[in-house]
């Protein structure tokens, strides 16, 4: 391939670049001021190009249609930003980081199903914009006037927002309520005000990068999703709260796809890679390359300790006489469940998913609560268990057995691996490295057709005839997870567990009295992503199969909700939460069509009436409190 | 005697479940210095931030101006025309020093010459040369002015001043007591925490002493320094 359609190539990723930015100034701009990152960006630029769908084919062609449609579906979007901020997130400012990603989770599940039950599941590809529907020629290639237009949109939000933000007052103080938005508010300015602000600038933003889009990519449903992960990748790259830093990241991050796709087929000793297979993962490779060289991104900088930390969490305390009866109760229920449910089969299947989520989320639980490493990529584990249980049978003819104890070993390397790099870093940051990891794994087996069967996966991985019965495999899972769970809880009460505890609580303090706070955080990312391995596996031969699906995202985020759901700050926590959370997906999504709506408000209700969990809040309610 | 222009009654407060102000009561009187006074710990800074509004956990009546204030936001309790000056400065370091001036700015307020940034520039001629500059490079004392001048800026007919000659040089100490008595002069009247005797005598009229969240004692200065016993009881190190 010339040189020439390289360099076309750079000019696409340059119009590239200013629609990745669009999305991610305005998330970085939010978290600046609100410090909450927030996941229904990528809903908020999937509805941008929706609104002005309908609105510019509502108005025609004309060129004040066009213009007319996209401005307004960009104020339409940041009026809805407001809506959201005003009706959730000013409910939830002072709740814990992990509570508002929940909430605004659950936004996008219902913008999804909004969007869906409006404009309906097909792609809606807009018209051309009227005046630069054609192309010049450049360098001997046509090259469309649409995207030598888009090229000049960034630099120009770029450059609006800065002189916005250094030289008026809005500005000064939007900067000043970034460094310390309690002292903004005794000095008289209305801090709820400026947020409502600055969250409706930042989706009205997105939405204008989403209604610009219209003529190049058809508005579709996995658009939010999309958008989302590549503007958390271009902000954590960029420098959280640095909008030229954002700008300087997408650029990055466009122009290495952009050459990845120019320069196609790479033959290095003797073999032929396909350079452009990698742009699935090009944009976390670049991310994993950065953190670990600028923790803080390209141009951010160290986040000083927020002033209103989220309070300190109580002691962990072995289980009360009244917890064990709990435990054991429930366990006995368990136990007998079968001989109840044998009229009943689809329920085994649900129980078996259950405690595969069970023991899922008490092993994410163990590096988010006690380790203080917020996990956004803990599928990986539970996909790399699964992948070499699964290839232990296909590949190496293994018992079931022997290829369930790969789960662990091949999980737990992998986290070996992770770890090292994650543990390096904290709060946003090192949730997004994970994430880095789990997408670079789900890459592997989406990709690695030879190996992993590609995007079909691997199919026919059963139980041994043994544990062939539904029954059967249910007495297995169960064992296997409450070991597991009872494991991991003996180890929190380990002294290992209290280093663990004392290093999240203070890590100085840890250091100070001999404990080498990253070798315990790494054992327990190690510990955690094995357990997590065993799940895959428990998985995969529930199901006899494994897909990339399987380790995609939405596990990890699935994970996620269950523990939070149920409470973080209890060890019964992700318990309840996941046997909640699979219960409620697994009712909702067979009685309505828009259960991701129904979930989302679920989650969202639950988010603003239990912010201690579901789990936390009844123990509140029933054990009597100590010493008040 | 005129209506107290700040009347706090039976103020508790408390951090989570801690308890560290009891049953709090005083008042500031227009044109009024009033020194709050204590050991560290104390709960000096505690009060001011209560009154201020930025404490979660408090219960009590806190009257300015005759209007209950006691369950307004922090920004509403400014606009009341109450200015904080916190004991750890936090100046806004990104900013420029007239930048984090700018922050602070309020609507002149009726029978109160209105603050400018011409006028508090020649109130602390330190800040002048370092205008433009981002305030994150000053020193302590230039810092320590600065959050001052930011509070005037929002032309407050009270201050509520932490700590003003906590960890400063002789020579600033000098200034803050300087400037604490031109604002006396021009009617604005301080609510200052101090642990340091000799400044509270230099510039106050009443004061306060504060022993483990409790008021112990309440006179003026000159008793105060004559009073060996409460000196000794709840002042000296």
């Amino acid at each position: 391939m010339g040189l020439q359609s390289v360099l076309v190539q750079l000019l696409n990723g340059l119009a590239g670049a200013s629609t990745l930015f669009l999305v991610a100034a305005g998330l970085s701009l939010i978290f600046g001021v609100t410090r909450i990152v927030n996941f229904a960006h990528g809903s908020l630029y999937m509805l941008g190009i929706y609104l002005s769908y309908s609105l510019v084919s509502r108005w025609g062609g004309s060129a004040a249609g066009f213009w007319g449609g996209i401005t307004l579906a960009a104020l339409a979007v940041g009026l809805l930003g407001a809506a959201i901020e005003l009706v959730v997130l000013q409910r939830i400012y002072h709740a814990p980081v992990l509570f508002q990603l929940l909430a605004t989770f659950a936004l996008v599940l219902i913008f999804k199903d909004a969007a869906l039950y409006v404009w309906g599941p097909e792609d809606l590809l807009g018209p051309r914009a009227p005046g630069l529907g054609g192309s010049v020629g450049l360098l001997g290639h046509r090259f469309p006037s649409y995207s030598l237009f888009l090229i000049a949109v960034g630099p120009a939000v770029l450059g609006l927002l800065w002189l916005l933000l250094k030289r008026s007052r809005f500005g000064t103080l939007v900067r000043a309520a970034t460094e310390d938005r309690e002292m903004v508010g005794a000095l008289g300015v209305n801090e709820a005000w400026l947020f409502t602000a600055v969250f409706a600038l930042g989706a009205s933003i997105a939405g204008l990068g989403g209604a610009l889009q219209l003529p190049v990519e058809p508005a579709n449903l996995g658009l939010d999703f999309s958008a989302i992960g590549d503007a958390f990748v271009v902000v954590v790259v960029g420098g959280l709260g640095s909008i030229p830093g954002a700008y300087l990241a997408a650029l990055l991050i466009s122009e290495i796809k952009a050459l990845c796709i120019g320069i196609g087929d790479v033959t290095l000793l003797g073999t032929t890679f396909s350079l452009s297979r990698l742009t699935l993962v090009v944009e976390f490779l670049v991310m994993a390359a950065v953190l670990v060289a600028r923790p803080w991104g390209l141009l951010g900088r160290a986040q000083a300790p927020a002033r209103n930390a989220a309070e300190i969490e109580p002691p962990l305390r072995p289980a009360d006489p009244w917890l064990k009866r709990l435990g054991w109760s429930a366990l006995l229920v368990l136990l007998i469940f079968p001989i109840l449910g044998r009229e009943y089969p689809y329920v085994q299947v649900l129980a078996v998913d259950m405690l595969v989520a069970a023991l899922f989320a008490v092993s994410l639980h163990f590096v988010m609560g006690p380790g203080a490493m917020h996990s956004f990529g803990h599928a990986a584990y539970f996909g790399l268990g699964a992948y070499c249980a699964a290839l232990g049978v296909k590949l190496l003819a293994l018992p079931m057995g022997a290829a369930m104890l790969l789960a662990p070993v091949a999980a737990g390397l992998g986290a070996l691996v992770f770890g090292w790099f994650c543990v390096r870093l904290s709060g946003v940051y090192l949730a997004m490295l994970t994430l880095a990891f789990a997408q670079i794994v789900w890459a592997l087996a989406y990709q690695w057709d030879g190996l992993t069967g590609g995007s079909n996966g691997l199919v026919g991985v059963w139980p041994s005839p043994f544990f062939a019965s539904k029954t059967a495999y249910y007495y297995l899972a169960l064992v296997v997870c409450v070991v597991g769970v009872l494991l991991l809880r003996r180890l929190l009460f380990s002294p290992f567990g209290y280093a663990l505890r004392a290093g999240r609580d203070s890590p100085l303090r840890a250091d100070a009295i001999g404990i080498d706070v990253k070798r315990v955080q790494w054992a327990a990312f190690v510990v955690a992503g094995m357990m997590g391995g065993v799940a895959g596996a428990l998985y995969v031969f529930s199901k006899g199969s494994i897909s990339p699906e399987g380790l995609g995202v939405g596990r990890s985020i699935d994970g996620l909700v269950m523990v939070l759901l149920g409470g973080i700050q209890t060890l019964s926590g992700p318990l309840v939460g996941s046997v909640v959370y699979t219960w409620l997906q697994d009712t909702i999504a067979r009685n309505t069509e828009y259960w991701r709506a129904m979930l989302g408000l679920i989650i969202l209700a639950l988010v603003v009436l239990f912010p201690q969990g579901i789990a936390g809040w009844v123990r509140q309610r029933i054990v009597p409190e100590e010493g008040t | 005697m005129s209506e107290p222009l700040l009347q706090v009654d039976g103020l508790d407060a408390f951090y989570g479940r801690a308890h560290i102000l009891f049953d709090v009561s005083l008042e500031v009187r227009r044109g009024e210095v009033v020194a709050l006074m204590g050991r560290n710990g104390a709960g000096k800074s505690t009060t001011l931030k209560a009154i201020m509004g930025l404490l979660p956990g408090r219960s009590g009546r806190v009257a300015f101006r005759g209007r209950d204030v006691s369950r307004l936001e922090p920004y509403q309790v400014s606009r009341a025309g109450l200015g904080y000056v916190p004991e750890d400065r936090r100046i806004f370091t990104d900013l420029t020093v007239e930048e984090n001036l700018e922050v602070g700015r309020q609507p002149p307020r009726s029978g109160l010459a209105a603050w400018t940034v011409e006028k508090l520039l020649d109130l602390f001629p330190n800040l002048r040369e370092a205008r433009a500059r981002s305030a994150g490079r000053m020193s302590g004392g230039e810092q320590q002015m600065l959050t001052v001048a930011r509070t005037l800026m929002g032309n407050p007919r009270l201050v509520l001043l932490d700590e003003p000659s906590e960890g400063v040089a002789p020579v600033v100490v000098e200034q803050m007591a300087r400037m604490i008595q031109e604002l006396k002069g021009q009617g604005v009247s301080i609510l200052l925490s101090e642990q340091n005797l000799h400044f509270a005598e230099l510039v106050s009229d009443r004061a306060y002493v504060l022993e483990k969240g409790h008021i112990r004692y309440s006179g003026t200065l000159e008793d105060l320094v004559a009073d060996e016993e409460v000196r000794r009881s709840y002042l000296s190190v």
